[in-house]
């Protein structure tokens, strides 16, 4: 028999016994429902989770230094894997930068400013490290719902301060054991505020560029020019713009910066770094040689490959690739967990197939004796018991993929309003991606398929003599 | 044979033949002899009567001949086919396309609609939609049912029901039509009207005919021939010549 056909047929005999029918019917939706749910809920926290670290910067970020660099060259070493020698390796300077930047899925490449340095507010001087940011950072976790504003542009005399050291600013302590101090006290005082950032400036012989707004004088040593610079002490007003509560370089441990500055501001500063000094003998040009570069590759998954391709170039590279290896296989297996407990209801629901389906031969012996009279094969009974038992999974699995579509909504939306309570950002726990959807209805077919099986062949190897006596 | 044979070109050759054909069932210790050892052959185009009373096994020769069973032993030949050496699938498609069968009880299917009962035999053998609809309007047209082939045969008479189970025969263009008792549950008014109709197929579209009934003088007014059957054994064949009201003209 022809697929249309039979689907027709199948069809007919489902509309006949209705009831029944639809009772198994919703037994598989009720099946596909609770996997939907499981599903999208391991599916939604794994998004929510990654989404989190993805902002976090921790996970989409490689770190590239120059092997000249002491402590990347141990780190090498340690890996073991023939890479080049400090002697004939590249210098991280702007064109290897722009080389990285061009590496395919990267999203960008920016050096890392840091330098330790005094900052003066009220007169008060404080010793602290800065450290530039990209304008990208804005989306980081630590800028979200921040008080103040993040950077009005690349180039704007800003920083934002680190909860910390706005403490210290305002000669605020947190007591031991006590409440810490919010961030929107702290922030009060000081958001507008100016601090003087006092800073060694590096400037090539012949021609220094002037910082924006620099009081120093020019020096002009003309007769060094390429081989020499010399090194200015400068002054910058800056202005805040906000306080962060978090720390956007938690991955950094001690050498975390606490003031932030933006990125082209705090390159047009060229301030003086501790690897100029091992530089001095190739680079004493106005193009400036960075100690480390970061560089944000577009999904986690591809930092493999482009900390690959960096490392053909010549440089180490560093990333926290293992940490997110281990939570994909926590995932996975949570992942797991889920879809077999809610492929438990589907295979309940898969008994009340094969019972509706022996039920329905019972019934319908006869017919099935006066189609097998009239020339149907053993072949085209069992296709239409099946025809029916997928028909019923397909009904199923697309009735239970709304259900279990519409309870991972309420279940959400219940979640949020409890969030909302408890003064926390809503949040999207529940995903249901089209591949689940596809598979779920997929997955109710097949299991259908499977329970026909035993009815199906049943119904096939009926006698059609018997069958036909049969009143 | 009295009369003359009409159109079928292959008359006179033998359709069927059974060669000590048995069937025989065991129920617990006992051993029923439903058919023991029937030997018969049926020309092409000949309208045959089975005809014995309940129990006699007549049934069960038409259930072997229609390849509903299969013989304990002997051998049962429609055209050059040995039914007893038929696969289940061949089998199948020897009664989709060889036989046409009517039953006592009509045996239509109740969630269909007459069209939809009639064109079942073409889905099996994959008949396009439109030519299905086309000849399934035709078989009822035959039967004069055109008007009701929209409704379910809960709907129809008894003998509007043994018409549409015609039609449904007949569908396929089969070399055999094989009934069953096929007036048993219609008055005689109405009987009668069917076997018009199955005489009618024998003579103008040159079908073979195996009917069993019990009823003697039906099969006197309408077969050819008439073959007896007692506790399984074939115990009498005789033509049966036109008779003098014209019966079988």
């Amino acid at each position: 028999m022809k697929i249309p056909d039979l689907t027709e047929l199948a069809l007919r005999n489902l509309r006949e016994s209705l009831l029944r029918n639809s009772l198994t019917t919703i037994g598989i939706s009720v099946g596909v429902a609770s996997l939907v749910a499981m599903l999208s809920l391991g599916i939604g926290l794994q998004q929510l989770a990654s989404r989190r670290l993805v902002k976090s910067g921790l996970f989409d970020t490689v770190v590239v230094t120059s092997h000249r660099d002491m402590r990347a060259m141990g780190r090498e070493r340690d890996e073991g894997r023939g890479v080049p020698t400090p002697g004939e390796s590249r210098v991280l300077d702007e064109p290897a930068r722009v080389e990285i930047e061009h590496l395919p899925n990267v999203v960008e490449a920016y050096p890392d400013i840091r330098f330790s340095t005094e900052l003066r507010y009220e007169d008060k001087p404080h010793l602290t490290m800065v450290s530039a940011l990209p304008e990208s950072a804005k989306s980081n976790d630590a800028f979200e719902g921040m008080p103040g504003s993040f950077f009005s542009s690349d180039t704007a005399p800003e920083v934002i301060l680190q909860k910390t050291f706005a403490e210290e600013l305002l000669g605020k302590t947190p007591p031991r054991g006590g409440d810490e101090p919010n961030v929107v006290d702290l922030a009060r005082p000081l958001l507008g505020k100016e601090l003087t950032l006092r800073y060694a400036q590096r400037t090539a012989s012949p021609a220094p560029p002037s910082p924006p707004r620099a009081d120093a004088a020019n020096p002009s040593d003309g007769d060094l020019a390429g081989t020499a610079y010399s090194v200015v002490s400068r002054e910058q007003k800056v202005k805040i713009v906000g306080i962060a509560d978090l720390d956007p370089e938690s991955m950094r441990g001690p050498t975390r910066a606490r003031v932030f500055l933006p990125l082209k501001l705090a390159e047009s500063l060229h301030v003086m770094q501790l690897t100029d000094l091992r530089e001095i003998s190739r680079a004493a040009s106005d193009q400036p040689v960075y100690s480390s570069i970061s560089v944000r590759v577009k999904n986690p998954a591809q930092i493999q490959v482009v900390e690959d391709a960096i490392k053909k170039m010549g440089f180490g590279t560093f990333s926290i690739l293992d940490a997110t290896r281990s939570l994909r296989q926590f995932f996975a297996v949570l992942d797991l967990f889920l879809g077999i407990f809610g492929s438990l209801a589907l295979a309940v629901a898969s008994i009340g197939i094969v019972n509706t389906l022996v039920m329905a031969i019972l019934e319908r012996r006869r017919e099935i004796g006066i189609m097998k009279a009239i020339g149907a094969s053993d072949g085209d009974v069992k296709k239409l018991f099946f025809a029916e038992a997928g028909a019923m999974g397909i009904l199923g699995g697309i009735v239970g993929v709304v259900l279990g579509w519409s309870i991972g909504q309420v279940i959400n939306l219940g979640t949020n309003v409890y969030l909302k309570r408890q003064s926390l950002p809503p949040e999207h726990f529940w995903a249901v991606p089209w591949w689940l959807v596809a598979a779920a209805i997929a997955f109710a077919f097949f299991v259908s398929l499977v329970s026909g099986l035993y009815p199906a062949g049943r119904a096939a190897r009926l006698d059609p003599v018997q069958a036909l006596r049969y009143e | 044979m009295a009369t003359a044979p009409p159109v079928s070109a292959s008359r006179g050759t033998a359709a069927i033949r059974s060669e000590n054909l048995c069937r025989h069932y065991r129920m617990g210790e006992t051993v029923i002899r439903a058919v023991d050892g029937v030997s018969l052959q049926v020309r092409a185009g000949e309208f045959v009567a089975l005809l014995g009373s309940s129990g006699s096994g007549k049934s069960s020769v038409l259930n072997l001949i229609a390849g509903l069973d299969r013989p304990t032993s002997g051998s049962v030949f429609v055209g050059d086919r040995d039914l007893a050496k038929l696969s289940r699938e061949e089998l199948a498609k020897y009664r989709l396309h060889v036989v046409g069968m009517v039953f006592q009880s009509f045996n239509l299917i109740a969630s269909m609609t007459l069209a939809e009962n009639v064109d079942l035999p073409l889905r099996f053998a994959e008949v396009d939609r439109a030519e299905r609809s086309k000849l399934a309007r035709e078989a009822l047209e035959r039967v004069g049912l055109r008007a009701r082939m929209d409704h379910r045969p809960s709907e129809l008479s008894g003998g509007e029901q043994q018409r549409a189970a015609l039609a449904r025969a007949l569908i396929n263009r089969p070399q055999l039509l094989l009934a069953d008792e096929p007036t048993g549950n219609l008055d005689s008014h109405t009987g009668t009207e069917i076997m018009e109709m199955v005489r009618q197929f024998n003579r103008e579209l040159g079908m073979t005919i195996v009917m069993v009934t019990h009823e003697r003088a039906l099969a006197e007014r309408y077969a050819q021939r008439m073959v007896f059957l007692a506790d399984g054994k074939l115990i009498d064949d005789r033509p049966n010549p036109p008779n003098s009201d014209g019966g079988r003209s």
